[in-house]
């Protein structure tokens, strides 16, 4: 059985189709890109994916268990974790609390247990701290635990965001142009990172991206949106000299 | 107004030992505030008008710390907290009353009024969270202060007796339909008369001590964390599996039971219980609004500290008669500019950098 | 009949609401604050007709004008001297500065004219309008009321809709960056929406005090707080929604004190308020915005 699979999704906003027909499976492990000019609907089917917009037609499944309709909480719950185009991080807690933000759901103890400071509460923070530390070694943020999210410089704060997704314990990472705003040697190691969370984390990735280099570069396979509609699809190479692809991108 | 309230936090904010430390250090103030003032106290160094002060600070406290759990902590401005204090009073003096001549001890009685005021307020914070919190902004504003209005006016037309047949509930003492030798336990208007006087400053300071560490140890565990992050990004929150309404509703829950035993403190303060704009209304919901944003969003010892010296400022303002609440506005007014008004934050930034570069001068030079 | 006449004060009462409501729209339009001691500028307004007319015998219509030219000066002295300098700071910073305007502008009352009631006599001179054969009288007061908001009201809407500095005025509540660039005058038109809305208030004390002659330095609060309800009621920001909304909250507060309880009658409008808001979050004729992921 495939992870994901997307059959003929789509969402109408006031009389515009801002995608439609949207197909799309991937295998377990699969790096795939998703790429397309700006307004293409490549965030809107991020924001359909994990619960955001509610689909106008179409559906997605997860492992075979259909996803329609639920909720952004449920959908992560269920095992898709994602980052924003524009950065959403907690900014006024610390890059640790941002990360045990993310094992909320998967670590526990309950809200009296908190507040009464019994016994569970010392061993799950304990796990919590050793678990984030971890998570955040393998992005080069064990530094700055105790910095506040929003003084961290760009780069790392994109890295932050992936790792609190991470945290989830996501079977589908959902990546909204991770490199926006990096210089080509963060690239070049951000694109390690991802190759590398993909290995080890048992992870399939899903990402959106403006930068060929990163997205020919560790992309297997990619499709092309362009105004809400599939353009193209298939390996990436092949993808790219497509002519109709070339079009979309660089005008007639 | 439009956008969420977003809390500059204390810049720097470190792993576990630091926040319990200082948490530590909150505790440490409030107990030896205690202290001193309890012995001035006892060895009758403290004027009467003063003595009479302290319990009233001490539910100003709980009330700030509890609203900050909303305002500061959770993100949503509420205009209506002093409501929740409404219910908790009046829910705790008509269980005193009513259980006078039971056996029992005053303190167990105490005890169990704030137990119930807390519950009754905790109930009412849910049934009025669920519709508020699906509101943002201004909207959640309006609303809470509305419900806030709501429930003072309910209690001002309520009139409940109690005769060998059981409670009798009107709107009206006519239609009440009470035997001849039944008690009226709430009068309308007039509120509840004949609360044992149960509070006191040791009272007062132990419910300011178990609000700190329920809302401090709150804020330090999971549930904390997940209610700050609702307030940091609501999206982002949801993205990563945390159930926002829960805990939204969660914070304001807690908030509403703890205001409910500010308000049982307070009732049984007073020989006579009524409610009005300025103890129950809005006005007071905004007066404990004012703390809290003077001591800062999401800080707990600002909380505590801005409650106390706000309180007693009118008081100490005495010696200037008339002036005193004129002078108040006016310290308001210009503490908030100073505070935030780009001109002086400009000038604090840049006298903080001076201080910090000249500091790494005279390293240097040390060097 | 009783039904009629209660409706007709209603729609005074809400009115007087609207005109109040309108102060607070524009300016959470322009500014984007809860201006809390806009209920206050009303008591101001209240006693400078109460001192012109009562206590110096002047000319009621002269201690209007004198009352509306107090009012719009004091309404941008507050602007200029307490918001300003909080433009760009934090929103909660501002509504509790203009808390604390309030409590000035309160206490500075009390201090000058003492915390009793004063009794305040009608500016209105109009005689009680008798119809249905002599089954309803409406006061003149009601009739004067009625007729100047909905003078005034459209007099706003012209304004805002058809003259150039309305034009501005709409721009900057829409976007200050862009209205800037396009060489509008922010502070101008900042202070010029504070100066309509102070203006506004002061011809609202002195109707409302002239169908409800008790004065008192807390006499602006509720007023206040209700005509806050109804701008939210109606949409915040949006001029037609005070409208709307005001006199939709005095019919129904004069309804419910007429017809189920005068001591309910704060908690039903607030109850409708509450029902309305969870049926339409941004109020009757407010914009839904929707946050972009």
């Amino acid at each position: 059985m495939s992870l994901l699979e997307v059959k003929n999704l789509g969402i109408v906003f006031g009389g515009l189709h801002a995608v439609e027909d949207f197909n799309l499976t991937l295998e377990k492990g699969e790096l795939y890109g998703l790429i397309g000019p700006n307004g293409a609907g490549k965030t809107t089917v991020f924001n359909l994916l994990t619960g955001v917009y509610k689909p106008t037609t179409g559906t997605f499944f997860l492992d075979g268990k259909e996803l329609k309709g639920k909720k952004p909480a449920e959908i992560n719950k269920a095992g898709i974790a994602r980052t924003f185009q524009n950065i959403r991080l907690f900014s006024n807690l610390s890059v640790l609390d941002n990360v045990k933000l993310g094992l909320h759901n998967g670590m526990k103890y309950s809200t009296f247990e908190g507040i009464v400071r019994l016994p569970r509460y010392f061993s799950t923070e304990r796990k919590m701290n050793e678990r984030a530390h971890a998570l955040l070694k393998v992005f080069e943020l064990d530094d700055d635990v105790d910095t506040l999210a929003s003084n961290l410089p760009y780069g790392k704060q994109r890295k932050l965001e992936i790792a609190r997704a991470m945290a989830t314990e996501p079977k589908l990472l959902l990546l909204d142009e991770p490199a926006a705003g990096m210089n080509p040697n963060e690239t070049k190691e951000l694109m390690q990172t991802i190759r590398f969370v993909r290995d080890n984390f048992d992870l399939t990735v899903l990402l959106i991206e403006h930068d060929m280099s990163l997205v020919s570069g560790i992309c297997e396979n990619i499709t092309v949106l362009n105004f809400g509609t599939e353009l193209a699809k298939g390996p990436t190479a092949e993808v790219l000299k497509n002519p109709e692809v070339i079009k979309a991108y660089l005008g007639d | 107004m439009a956008k969420k309230v977003n809390s500059p936090l204390e810049k720097k904010k470190s792993g576990v030992r630091s926040v319990t430390k200082k948490n530590f250090v909150t505790y440490l103030i409030v107990i030896v505030f205690y202290a001193v003032f309890q012995t001035l106290t006892a060895t009758g160094h403290l004027k009467n008008a003063y003595q009479s002060l302290l319990v009233p600070i001490c539910y100003s406290v709980v009330m700030a710390v509890s609203l900050n759990l909303v305002v500061g902590v959770l993100g949503e401005l509420s205009l209506g907290h002093a409501g929740f204090m409404c219910v908790g009073a009046y829910c705790g003096a008509f269980f005193s009353v009513i259980t006078k001549d039971v056996l029992m001890t005053d303190w167990l009685r105490f005890v169990l009024a704030m137990l119930i005021g807390a519950a009754v307020a905790a109930l009412a914070g849910v049934i009025i969270g669920i519709p508020v919190l699906r509101l943002k902004g201004d909207y959640l504003a309006i609303v809470t202060l509305a419900f806030g209005e709501i429930i003072k006016t309910v209690v001002n037309v309520l009139y409940i007796g109690k005769d060998a047949s059981g409670f009798h509930i009107a709107m009206s003492t006519k239609n009440l339909d009470m035997a001849e030798d039944g008690l009226l336990i709430l009068n309308g208007p007039q509120g509840i008369t004949g609360t044992p006087k149960s509070s006191n400053f040791t009272i007062g300071f132990i419910l300011v001590m178990l609000t700190l560490l329920i809302v401090t140890n709150l804020m330090d565990s999971r549930t904390g964390r997940a209610i700050m992050s609702i307030r940091d990004n609501r999206i982002a929150a949801e993205s990563i599996g945390i159930d926002v309404t829960k805990y939204k509703l969660m914070a304001f829950v807690i908030a509403a039971a703890i205001a409910g035993c500010a308000g049982v403190l307070y009732a049984h303060n007073l020989n006579a219980l009524t409610a009005n704009t300025n103890n129950f209304g809005y006005n007071m919901s905004i007066m404990i609004l004012v703390y809290v944003v003077l001591g800062g969003l999401g800080s707990v010892r600002g909380s505590v500290i801005a409650a106390t010296i706000l309180y007693a400022l009118p008081e100490l303002f005495r010696g200037v008669g008339q002036y005193r609440m004129l002078l108040y506005a006016i310290v308001l007014i210009v503490m908030m500019i100073v505070n935030n008004g780009a001109f002086f934050v400009q000038m604090k930034e840049k006298a903080l950098y001076n201080i910090r570069s000249g500091k790494k001068n005279n390293a240097k030079e040390a060097a | 009949m009783k039904f009629l006449s209660q409706l007709i004060s209603g729609i005074s009462l809400g009115s007087i609401y609207a005109l109040i409501a309108l102060g607070y729209t524009m300016v959470y339009g322009i500014a984007k604050m809860l201006n809390f001691a806009h209920g206050d500028v009303i008591m101001v307004g209240a006693f400078v007709v109460y001192t012109a007319c009562v206590k110096g015998g002047m000319n009621p219509a002269l201690g209007v004008l004198i009352a509306i030219a107090f009012c719009t000066v004091l309404g941008v002295v507050i602007e200029r001297l307490a918001y300003k300098p909080l433009r760009q700071a934090a929103s909660l910073a501002v509504l509790i500065t203009a808390i604390g305007v309030s409590y000035f502008l309160q206490n500075m009352a009390l201090l000058i004219f003492g915390s009793d009631t004063k009794q305040f006599s009608s500016v209105v001179s109009l005689k009680p309008i008798t119809l249905a054969g002599g089954s309803l009288t409406i006061s003149g007061e009601i009739v004067t009321t009625i007729i100047v908001s909905v003078v005034i009201m459209i007099a706003l809407t012209l304004f805002v809709n058809k003259t150039k500095p309305g034009k501005a005025m709409r721009a900057v509540s829409e976007d200050k960056g862009a209205a800037q660039l396009m060489g509008i005058n922010v502070n101008g038109m900042i202070s010029l929406t504070f100066a309509i809305g102070s203006a506004l208030a002061a011809i609202a004390g002195a109707l409302m005090c002239s169908t409800y002659p008790a004065l008192s330095p807390y006499a602006g609060a509720m007023p206040g707080i209700k005509a806050f309800v109804a701008a939210v009621f109606g949409g915040i920001g949006s001029i037609p929604g005070a409208m709307v909304g005001g006199v939709l909250l005095g019919v129904i507060e004069n309804l419910s004190k007429g017809y189920i309880s005068s001591q309910l009658s704060d908690a039903i409008v607030f109850g409708v308020l509450i029902i309305v808001l969870l049926v339409k979050p941004t109020g009757i004729m407010g914009k839904k915005i929707n946050e972009k992921v």
